[in-house]
């Protein structure tokens, strides 16, 4: 770190670059780590509301607080939700499922619109817990990967699921989802299904970095294509840009980073970006943050269109 | 220029067919898989209103656990990674807990896809299985005074009824429990109550189990089958102008 610090580079925007530093106190720290702790508490107080729901009958007003698992569930007694993908599956196997799922998969791909996409990877499932570990883990030990594999494959599985649900009558990726399995058996028992979030696990840290999330999920891949049009974005604010490449080393989805593309856009456009905020955390100069996708591009408009020129010129 | 434009264009037919070659692999081996946990244990009890044909149920689960939620008796279960039942699907093991059979029918109320058939209103129209009998372990089949299963029974006496049978050793009958597949819901409350070491009656499904007599066979002496042949009676028969049989008699004529 201060190696780093004491060479002096100038950034595109004629500042000297900063990198980040992990702040002394406390206070700094959890500062940095806001939106992993309030991550994890959405992760971890979803899962509780359900364990605590079918396990010890946990009731509002007399109405089972959530049923359920993230497939499809009830929350407090009336409104259905369910996994708009795994709706998606079924109905490719040529069955029409009761109205009830598919209103709550119209909710769900609804709200999924309007928070991001793939805000629900980071913020939701609960298998971001286990690939986050196997992820920090291999930061720390400096694992290397041992193949190199594009992460447009996720957009193969992604057809695959399709393709195969309807040829062999079964929702292809429910049936073999460690997500699922992991989720379902923190609440209704545990079985072998650690087995596959093992696998994961050791997939992601020893063979490919963020290689489940990052590269296979078809799940992941069919929020990404929704996240194209999604309301919450992380805005980029080009001109504070040092180019430090802070955020590109922490981020878990690393080319949706592209400088060259958010300062056009004013934003990360990419559905494939999570949402996860660590970006925000780490850069040094407040370029990123939260915002909302109309937002962003009402007010770069003008600032979009000279760079643009600056860049065909 | 020329060059380069081949290159890239190998390159990208390597890349198609790389694609294609994982893709079709990657494909088979999920297919087998899928094959594999769908036809798993197609023979699983369900809860009340599971779609009969295991490949519909199958498809249409969406295994979110929420009949599991609903049952007051914590009778159904979700099925583990390695339950040997296709994966994250509810059942039950009547020997552990049985179906209670709630009239309002909790858990076909919570089903959010319709694996759990909305159009079962009466439990007693339910068929998750059928209770079969082991009579070489059954107590009344021994000539004992049990016949618990028939007393527990919720559809008592037309699932289950007590007929008499002779005894070989002496003069008095055994009393038998019959199962009457018209009537078992197959909840499994027979199992549960059997006090034999290993339940001598437990619940199966039908599949497994029942025959097929035919449509051919036509049981006349039964009430509810239909006469479906006119029989006309041809004039009235008289004792002294009996007709000559008609048969051919050709064995009986000419040499041997």
């Amino acid at each position: 770190m201060n190696d780093k610090q004491q060479s002096v580079r100038l950034g595109p925007n004629g500042k000297p670059v900063r990198y980040f530093v992990m702040p002394d106190s406390l206070s700094g720290k959890l500062q940095v780590w806001r939106y992993l702790l309030l991550r994890r508490a959405v992760q971890l107080g979803l899962l509780l509301l359900f364990f605590g729901t079918v396990n010890w009958d946990w009731k509002i007003a007399e109405q089972p607080v959530l049923t359920g698992n993230l497939s499809s569930s009830e929350l407090l007694g009336f409104l259905p939700l369910a996994d708009p993908f795994a709706v998606l599956q079924i109905m490719l196997t040529r069955q029409i499922p009761q109205q009830e799922v598919l209103i709550g998969a119209a909710i769900i791909l609804a709200a999924v619109a309007l928070i991001g996409g793939r805000t629900w990877c980071a913020w939701v499932c609960p298998l971001n817990m286990v690939t986050d570990l196997a992820a920090w883990t291999r930061r720390r030990l400096g694992i290397k990967d041992v193949f190199i594999l594009s992460r447009q494959i996720r957009y193969t599985v992604l057809a695959l699921t399709l393709f195969l649900s309807a040829l062999t009558g079964v929702a292809a990726f429910e049936w073999i989802s460690p997500i699922s399995m992991l989720h379902r058996e923190l609440i209704y028992g545990i079985g072998a299904g650690w087995i596959a979030v093992i696998g994961v696990f050791l997939f992601d840290l020893f063979i490919l970095r963020n290689g489940w999330c990052g590269h296979l999920c078809p799940l992941g891949a069919f929020y990404a294509v929704i996240g194209k049009v999604a309301l919450l974005r992380i805005a980029f604010d080009t001109p504070t840009c040092t180019h430090c490449g802070e955020c590109a080393k922490i981020c878990p989805e690393p080319q949706v980073l592209n400088i060259k593309a958010a300062s056009v856009a004013g934003m990360i456009a990419s559905g494939e970006c999570t949402n996860c905020g660590r970006c925000i955390a780490v850069c040094p100069e407040d370029t990123l943050k939260f915002d909302l996708r109309h937002h962003i591009q009402n007010q770069q408009v003008p600032n979009t269109t000279e760079s643009q020129q600056r860049r065909a010129a | 220029m020329n060059t380069k434009s081949s290159t890239t264009r190998r390159d990208f037919l390597v890349k198609m067919g790389q694609g294609a070659a994982l893709a079709a692999t990657g494909g088979l081996i999920w297919s087998y898989l899928l094959n594999q946990q769908a036809r798993a244990t197609p023979f699983a009890i369900r809860p009340p209103g599971a779609l009969a044909d295991p490949d519909d149920f199958n498809a249409r689960c969406i295994k979110c656990g929420q009949c599991v939620d609903a049952c007051p008796y914590d009778t159904l279960k979700l099925a583990t990674a390695d339950a040997g039942i296709p994966i994250g699907t509810p059942y039950f093991i009547p020997r552990e807990i049985p179906c209670y059979m709630c009239e309002d029918i909790p858990c076909l109320k919570a089903c959010p896809t319709g694996a759990i058939d909305p159009a079962l209103e009466n439990i007693d129209d339910s068929r998750m299985g059928l209770a079969v009998i082991d009579i070489e372990n059954c107590l009344s089949w021994q000539g004992l005074r049990c016949e618990i299963c028939f007393r527990e029974c919720p559809v008592q006496g037309k699932a289950i009824s007590v007929e008499h049978h002779p005894r070989r050793i002496s003069k008095h009958a055994m009393f038998v429990p019959l199962v009457h597949s018209s009537d078992c819901t197959g909840c499994g409350i027979c199992e549960k109550a059997c006090p034999t070491e290993e339940a001598a009656i437990r619940v199966v499904q039908p599949e497994l189990v029942q025959g097929k007599i035919g449509d051919h066979y036509r049981l006349g002496w039964t009430v509810d089958t239909p006469i479906t042949q006119e029989f006309e009676i041809r004039g009235k028969p008289d004792a002294g102008d009996r007709a000559p049989p008609t048969g051919l008699d050709y064995l009986n004529e000419g040499p041997l």
